[in-house]
């Protein structure tokens, strides 16, 4: 095939791939976006082999082999529990793949100094989504300690090495060779750089992590492209970019914090909150069970403590008891609970609630006074008054579903700890507010067993 | 291709990637992140290019690179389209399947 006739099946590509994305708007058509996107990315590799170009058919069928074993293994095998580990790990090699196809590019001759550049920018930021990825997913499965490492002299250290790459890329541009040392001076230089980048951040904000290595990993794909002149990366690689980006703003808006404040600073410990007092009122499963039996209205607000305690299944049956019973019954999902962006709509899912029942945050607050019971299930931070009230706490102006104004509030939990910010929280100490201590799984079990007898 | 051109493709795909992309509902983002990841894993064009363009100056090192980054790439795709599905068809709406749901 000719490049003419090849560059006409990336533009069909394009266009399937844009379609894809359009229909992955609706929970009713997105299985078929994703299919149109599957297909769009078989085309771009089918028409792309018709080059006569492609030579080495042992080692690109090898590799094809090889990877599409080790993604289907993956995919098939990971729990949802662990979809963001899987989300961050892909992202990584996605990294790496473009740096690899940026160096690979310098061996081709007559590079304009443009090209050069593109290439540098697909090596550094490849590389960067990379190891970046590596220590994210050693922070989430928590092979290593998930809290941000702040230093005092970070911002100078970051400083010397931006400037030590801008130093090399120039040096590189103004000889390039493929085997100049200021190529591995900024291979080496992106890999420690996505490190310092993804150190100073951890717990709460993981999600906006992911979702900035998400559009790291896109805007490599498009430098790659630019490396070399192929439209289909730029396409693909910027749709990726931008999807990424607006992940990351949800995220950020969904806990009032800029973007610059979660990349730089680690999470809170700058102002002392304001201590919370009180008596919590415990209650057990026999007591709830006659609440929850009188109500008209219940509402499940899920976190990341839910999928901990594999509690969703369980959950998902109480929800479906209390509905015969003739209860209306909604599931409100603050954007930033779970790991990554919609985690617990995935894991709500996946124990077959069905996604009409799934509420945002703006859906639920309006109407959280005429919620009879709100049951909060391994949620903490997302639920804390204090971000409302208390001007000294960390989250102060963090939006967050108010079940604390809904007619009465379960609140699950193994014991008093604070939650992912260490933050108190006011809630368990609220009039309306009753405590179900123990394991989630265990205590909606228990309310289950009473429900049936 | 000219830089000016192939920047003024980079401009219209990302506010086209936008405009789609914020009508996304919350509750389909992990599916979202992970079909993303499928879509970056494009970068397997770039590598199959790149894994030949080593055969003419008989240069093993960039066949190597080429064919790794068509390795770490194809795990992206291959991976990333298989969870998304799997993930999309666990939403379901409800009284359309609940065969398995009754308790």
């Amino acid at each position: 095939m000719s490049l003419e006739i090849i560059n006409l099946w990336y533009v069909v590509s394009a266009a399937l791939f844009i379609f894809g994305l359009k229909q992955l708007g609706s929970p009713a058509t997105a299985v078929r976006g994703n299919r149109l996107s599957s297909i769009a990315m078989l085309i771009a590799v089918v028409a792309t082999l018709f080059n006569k170009d492609i030579l080495p058919w042992e080692w690109i069928i090898g590799a094809i082999l090889v990877g599409s074993l080790v993604g289907a293994i993956t995919a098939q095998k990971v729990e949802m529990t662990s979809m963001p580990e899987m989300v961050a790990l892909f992202n990584g090699s996605g990294g790496i793949a473009s740096l690899m196809v940026g160096w690979a590019a310098l061996y081709n001759v007559g590079n304009t100094t443009f090209t050069d550049i593109t290439i540098l920018l697909s090596i550094l930021i490849g590389g960067m989504t990379f190891s970046g990825s590596i220590l994210a997913w050693g922070k989430l499965s928590e092979v290593i300690n998930s809290a941000a490492v702040v230093f005092g002299a970070q911002r100078f250290v970051n400083a010397l090495i931006l400037v030590a790459i801008v130093v090399c890329s120039v040096m590189f541009c103004l000889e390039p060779a493929v085997d100049s040392p200021y190529l591995y001076a900024v291979i080496a230089l992106a890999l420690i750089f996505g490190v310092m980048a993804v150190l100073p951040i951890g717990g709460a904000d993981m999600p906006v992590v992911i979702s900035l290595l998400n559009s790291y990993s896109g805007l490599a794909a498009c430098a790659a492209g630019f490396a070399i002149n192929n439209n289909i990366l730029i396409v693909a690689g910027s749709m990726v970019g931008a999807a990424g980006i607006i992940l990351t703003n949800i995220m950020c808006k969904a806990m009032n914090r800029s973007l610059g404040h979660v990349l730089f600073s680690g999470f809170g410990a700058v102002k002392e909150a304001t201590k919370v007092e009180g008596e919590v009122k415990p209650i057990n499963s026999e007591d709830a069970f006659l609440i929850l039996e009188a109500a008209q209205s219940v509402s499940f607000v899920p976190g990341y403590g839910m999928a901990v305690a594999q509690a969703q299944h369980v959950v998902r049956e109480l929800g479906e008891l209390l509905e015969k019973n003739g209860a209306e019954v909604t599931y409100a999902i603050h954007p930033v609970a779970g790991r990554m962006p919609g985690h617990m709509n995935v894991l709500l899912a996946e124990a077959n609630v069905p996604y009409d029942q799934l509420v945002e945050m703006e859906d639920i607050n309006p109407r959280i006074d005429k919620v009879d019971v709100a049951v909060v299930i391994g949620a903490n931070d997302v639920v804390n008054p204090a971000a409302r009230n208390d001007e000294n706490s960390p989250i102060y102006g963090m939006p967050i579903i108010n079940v604390d104004q809904a007619q009465t509030v379960f609140v699950l939990k193994r014991s008093m700890a604070s939650g992912f910010s260490g933050v108190d929280n006011p809630l368990f100490f609220g009039d309306n507010t009753r405590m179900l201590f123990g394991d989630a799984k265990q205590s909606i079990a228990a309310v289950v067993a009473e429900f049936k007898t | 291709m000219d830089a000016v051109f192939l920047a003024l493709i980079l401009m219209l795909s990302i506010f086209l990637g936008f405009e789609l992309i914020s009508k996304v509902p919350a509750t389909l983002h992990t599916p979202l992140m992970s079909g993303a990841n499928a879509i970056s894993g494009i970068t397997i064009v770039g590598a199959l290019i790149s894994a030949s363009s080593g055969t003419e100056g008989s240069d093993m090192l960039a066949t190597i690179l080429g064919a790794a980054a068509v390795m770490f790439a194809t795990i992206n795709v291959v991976g990333g389209y298989m969870v998304t599905n799997r993930m999309l068809s666990m939403f379901k709406k409800k009284d359309v399947d609940q065969s398995g749901g009754k308790s």
